[in-house]
């Protein structure tokens, strides 16, 4: 369950990985149901799995007793106890992220979680940057979405490796989600892998994905105010790119208003204006996740 | 959350297993993400037909403490500027708030 929006109660033996580009052979083996989600089903149903034959036993005495139930009740009652635990919800996300950090540690990967609302411009990012870096980087992107292989066939255009996970009904990509991607992709050489999170500024925020850099996007026809309603997302942010600049004179957006924003909100983020269109700002995006590759591999 | 709560119950130092939570005390923190009416939303259905059916979800607001490094003090934002109230700077440093911690569990 997603414990910001509860999005994933219907829960699911949804979230898919799909394989793209180069190893299309791969994909008739990637959609195993069963295989993917093993203990998802224990979460579901673990008491009726569990304690089937408790209820055979219970049942019987009862109706041989019928008085005995009362009794059995006020036992239940008096026998309650607290049972201390202190022990963090998302600990098991948590742990799944320290081991993929500690996989992109090995791989010397450098590795982006890349956040935004829904049209934000994520992809049409991606897909510029991994194509002016082609050159120059070995580069690979994991892709959420709930639904579609859209993205990671704009994304296939680049040049790198694209694995598309479909989520389903959840909201957000989990470290677990990207260490089962991570199975299947090719990454020797790679150097940069980003990872494109679904489209949402609320509940990705929570869930670490044992990435280097945490880019929350936000574009110019947001609005000057989006880290101000989304703060929670934008106080995670190592840096924040200010998305479609190249719209930014039409919708009138008032830019000074922007920074002022983000660095009231996120202090400690650092601030890029790109256009994917027109390539403004690319450079020093570019420059930046250069630098980054070079500090990890 | 329901995993830690049930394996807890299961598992306990008690000869026999927990059959009924009856309780779950969380803490959540102001910045943890976490809305507190969708978490009782999701927890009621995520309990039906579990032990934990009709348990009641107690929710701990935790509220955000930064640090002033300027002033060498903690304080407690007013909004979601973390302004220190005593220099007026603008504090990186968050030290409380992003809690999501289930604490415990009443069980029988």
């Amino acid at each position: 369950m997603c414990q910001d929006c509860g999005c994933s109660v219907i829960p699911s033996g949804m979230v898919k990985i799909h394989s793209h580009g180069n190893h299309e052979h791969d994909r008739d083996r990637i959609h195993p149901h069963d295989r993917e989600h093993p203990h998802e089903h224990d979460h579901i149903h673990p008491h009726d799995r569990e304690h089937p034959h408790e209820h055979d036993h219970i049942h019987p005495h009862d109706r041989e007793h019928p008085h005995d139930r009362d009794r059995e009740h006020i036992t239940l009652e008096s026998d309650r106890r607290t049972i201390s635990i202190a022990q963090s919800i998302l600990s098991q996300n948590d742990r799944w992220a320290e081991r993929n950090r500690g996989y992109f540690l090995a791989k010397g990967l450098s590795v982006l979680n890349v956040l935004s609302s829904p049209g934000a411009g994520k992809t049409a990012l991606l897909e510029r940057t991994m194509t002016e870096l082609r050159d120059r980087l070995k580069s690979a992107i994991i892709v959420g979405d709930l639904a579609t292989d859209n993205d990671a066939k704009r994304l296939e255009r680049s040049g790198a490796e694209v694995i598309q996970i479909t989520t389903g009904t959840v909201c957000h990509l989990e470290a677990e989600m990207i260490s089962r991607a991570l199975q299947q992709m090719h990454l020797d050489g790679v150097k940069l892998l980003a990872i494109e999170n679904v489209g949402n500024l609320v509940c990705p925020a929570a869930y670490d994905l044992g990435e280097h850099l945490r880019v929350v996007l936000f574009s110019v026809t947001e609005g000057e105010d989006k880290p101000l309603k989304y703060p929670v997302m934008f106080k995670t942010a190592d840096i924040v790119l200010i998305s479609k600049i190249d719209l930014a004179e039409a919708v009138e957006f008032n830019r000074e208003l922007a920074l002022q924003n983000i660095r009231q909100i996120a202090p400690q983020a650092k601030i890029l204006e790109v256009s994917a269109k027109t390539g403004e700002g690319m450079e020093s995006w570019c420059e930046l996740l250069l630098t980054k590759v070079t500090v990890n591999s | 959350m329901l995993d830690i709560a049930f394996s807890q119950a299961r598992s306990s130092e008690t000869p026999q297993e927990h059959t009924k939570i009856h309780q779950l005390n969380l803490r959540v923190g102001e910045i943890s993400g976490v809305v507190p009416e969708a978490l009782q939303f999701a927890f009621v259905s995520c309990t039906q037909g579990t032990i934990a059916a009709d348990a009641k979800l107690e929710i701990e607001w935790v509220k955000a403490v930064c640090y002033c490094p300027e002033c060498q003090a903690e304080f407690t934002p007013l909004d979601w500027v973390y302004v220190c109230p005593r220099c007026d700077r603008i504090s990186r440093e968050i030290r409380q708030g992003r809690e999501l911690q289930l604490i415990s569990i009443e069980v029988s």
